[in-house]
C-alpha cells in the first residue's frame, strides 16, 4: 500500500491467472443435486488422494450434521456424496483446513 | 474541503452498510477508500517516476471492466437489491433469539435453515453486490476526483510549484469529457434481459427466452443449454415454442446465477473483458475469440462429472 504503484509492474501479456495453475485437472468439484421435493445432494468430486475420504466423510457428517456415503465411480474414482445442499459448507471446510480455495469450484445454482 | 467531504461520503456510506452486512460489505467499501487515498497519496512519488500513466488507466479500466461484467442484468438490479435488503433485515431478528432459544427445536431449525439460505444467497451475490457498490463508488470516487481536480488546479495556478501527474491527469480527463465524451470510457453497458423462468407443475420449470438470451450472447443454444443443464445437474428439452423445458423446480435468480457464470467463462474476454466475442470449434476445442481487441483463448468443455442416482427406478432399471 505504501509502495509507489507506478513501480509496481505489470506484464499486459502475462496469462489471466485463471486455469493452468500447475494442475490441469486438479479441481474438486462440489455439485449439487435436486432430488424430490426440495430435497438436494451434494457431491464433492476429486479430492486429492492423499486425504484419507472415509476420514473426510466422517468429518463432514459430523461437522454438518447431515448423512453421506463414498460413492466409487469407474471413472472419477471416489465420490462424496452428502444430503442436503452443504456446498458452501464443504467450500469452507476445506478451505480452512488448508486446501488452495483456487481449485474448489462450485457448481449449480 | 474534498477531503471533508469524501469522509462524509464515506460516513454515509459506513452508515448505510450498517443497515445490512457490515462485515462483508465495510471490507470492499474500506479497499476502494484506502486505495484512492492511495493515489492521493502517491501524488508527489509519481510526479518522479517516467511511466505513470499505465497504472492509473489499468485501475480505471479495470474498475469499468468490473461494472461491466456486474451489470449484465442491469434491469433486475433493483429488485434483487430491495430484496436483499428486506431479507437482511429480517435476518438480525431472526438471529437473536437463536441462542436462547434451545429448547424449541423445530422452530430453531427452521430459523437457521433460513438463515442458512439466507447467508448463502448474500454469499451468491457478493459478487454481483459489490459491483453495485462499486457503481456507486466509481460514481462518487470520479465526482470526488472532479472536485479535487478543479480545486487542484486553481491552487497551481497561483502558486509557482509544479503540477502533480495526478493533476494532470485529471485535467486530460476534464477537457476529454467535456469536448468528446465518448472517448473518455463509460462503455455502453452489456445488458441481457433477465431470464423469464417459470413453473410448469410441480416439477418441470420452464426457462423461456433462452433462445433471445443465446442471440444476444452470440451462442449457440445448446452450448448453453449444455451448460445449463451440466450446471444444475438435471436434464431437459426445448419445447415447440422455443422454450426450455428444466426438470426441476429452479427458481430465477438461480439460473440467472448460472447465466452469469456463463458469461464469465464463455462471453466476456479474459483480455480486454469485452462481452463481444465469438465461440468456434475446431478440433474439438472451443475457442473463444474476442472481436473487438482480436485475443483468441480456449476454453473449457462443459463436462458434466459425477452425477449421483437420484431416482430409485432407474436404478432398478439398470440392474
Amino acid at each position: 500500500m505504501s509502495e509507489i504503484q507506478n513501480l509496481q509492474t505489470y506484464d499486459p501479456f502475462a496469462d489471466t491467472g485463471e486455469e493452468d495453475a500447475g494442475q490441469p485437472q486438479g479441481y474438486i468439484h462440489i455439485r449439487i443435486q435436486q432430488r424430490n421435493g426440495r430435497k438436494t445432494l451434494t457431491t464433492v468430486q476429486g479430492l486429492p488422494s492423499e486425504y484419507d475420504q472415509k476420514k473426510l466423510l466422517k468429518a463432514f457428517k459430523k461437522e454438518f450434521a447431515c448423512n453421506g456415503t463414498l460413492v466409487q465411480d469407474e471413472e472419477l474414482g471416489q465420490i462424496i456424496q452428502l444430503q442436503g445442499d452443504q456446498r458452501l459448507k464443504v467450500q469452507n471446510f476445506l478451505g480452512d483446513n488448508g486446501i488452495d480455495r483456487n481449485i474448489i469450484k462450485i457448481h449449480g445454482f | 474541503m474534498s477531503d471533508i467531504e469524501s469522509e462524509q461520503n464515506l460516513a454515509e456510506v459506513k452508515s448505510e452498510e450498517l443497515l445490512f452486512d457490515p462485515s462483508l460489505k465495510k471490507k470492499k467499501k474500506k479497499k476502494k477508500a484506502v486505495n484512492f487515498e492511495d493515489e492521493i497519496g502517491d501524488d508527489e512519488n509519481q510526479v518522479e517516476n517516467g511511466d505513470k500513466s499505465a497504472p492509473a488507466e489499468d485501475n480505471e479500466e479495470e474498475v469499468k471492466a468490473e461494472d461491466d461484467d456486474i451489470s449484465i442484468f442491469a434491469d433486475m438490479k433493483k429488485k434483487k437489491k430491495k430484496k436483499k435488503e428486506t431479507a437482511d433485515k429480517e435476518k438480525p431478528e431472526e438471529e437473536a433469539p437463536e441462542p436462547s432459544e434451545f429448547g424449541d427445536l423445530p422452530t430453531k431449525r427452521k430459523k437457521k435453515k433460513k438463515t442458512d439460505m439466507l447467508e448463502f444467497e448474500k454469499q451468491l451475490k457478493e459478487g454481483e453486490e459489490s459491483e453495485n457498490r462499486q457503481d456507486d463508488d466509481i460514481f462518487v470516487g470520479e465526482g470526488e476526483q472532479d472536485i479535487k481536480e478543479t480545486k487542484v488546479e486553481e491552487t497551481w495556478l497561483n502558486s509557482d510549484r509544479d503540477y502533480t501527474y495526478q493533476e494532470l491527469l485529471g485535467r486530460v480527463f476534464q477537457i476529454l469529457r467535456q469536448n468528446n465524451p465518448e472517448l473518455a470510457g463509460e462503455k455502453k453497458r452489456y445488458t441481457i434481459v433477465p431470464p423469464s423462468v417459470h413453473r410448469e407443475g410441480n416439477k418441470k420449470t420452464i426457462f423461456a427466452n433462452v433462445a433471445d438470451i443465446c442471440k444476444r450472447m452470440h451462442r449457440q443454444p445448446e452450448h448453453v443449454i449444455q451448460f445449463l443443464f451440466t450446471e444444475l445437474g438435471t436434464s431437459g428439452s426445448i419445447d415447440g415454442s422455443q422454450r426450455l423445458v428444466i426438470k426441476g423446480r429452479f427458481q430465477q435468480k438461480q439460473i440467472e446465477n448460472v447465466l452469469r457464470r456463463y458469461i464469465v467463462e464463455y462471453v466476456t474476454c479474459k483480455t480486454c473483458k469485452s462481452p463481444d466475442t465469438i465461440l468456434t470449434k475446431e478440433n474439438r476445442i472451443f475457442f473463444q475469440q474476442c472481436e473487438s481487441c482480436g485475443s483468441t483463448r480456449s476454453v473449457s468443455a462443459i463436462k458434466s462429472g459425477f452425477k449421483a442416482q437420484t431416482e430409485k427406478r432407474r436404478r432398478q432399471a439398470a440392474q
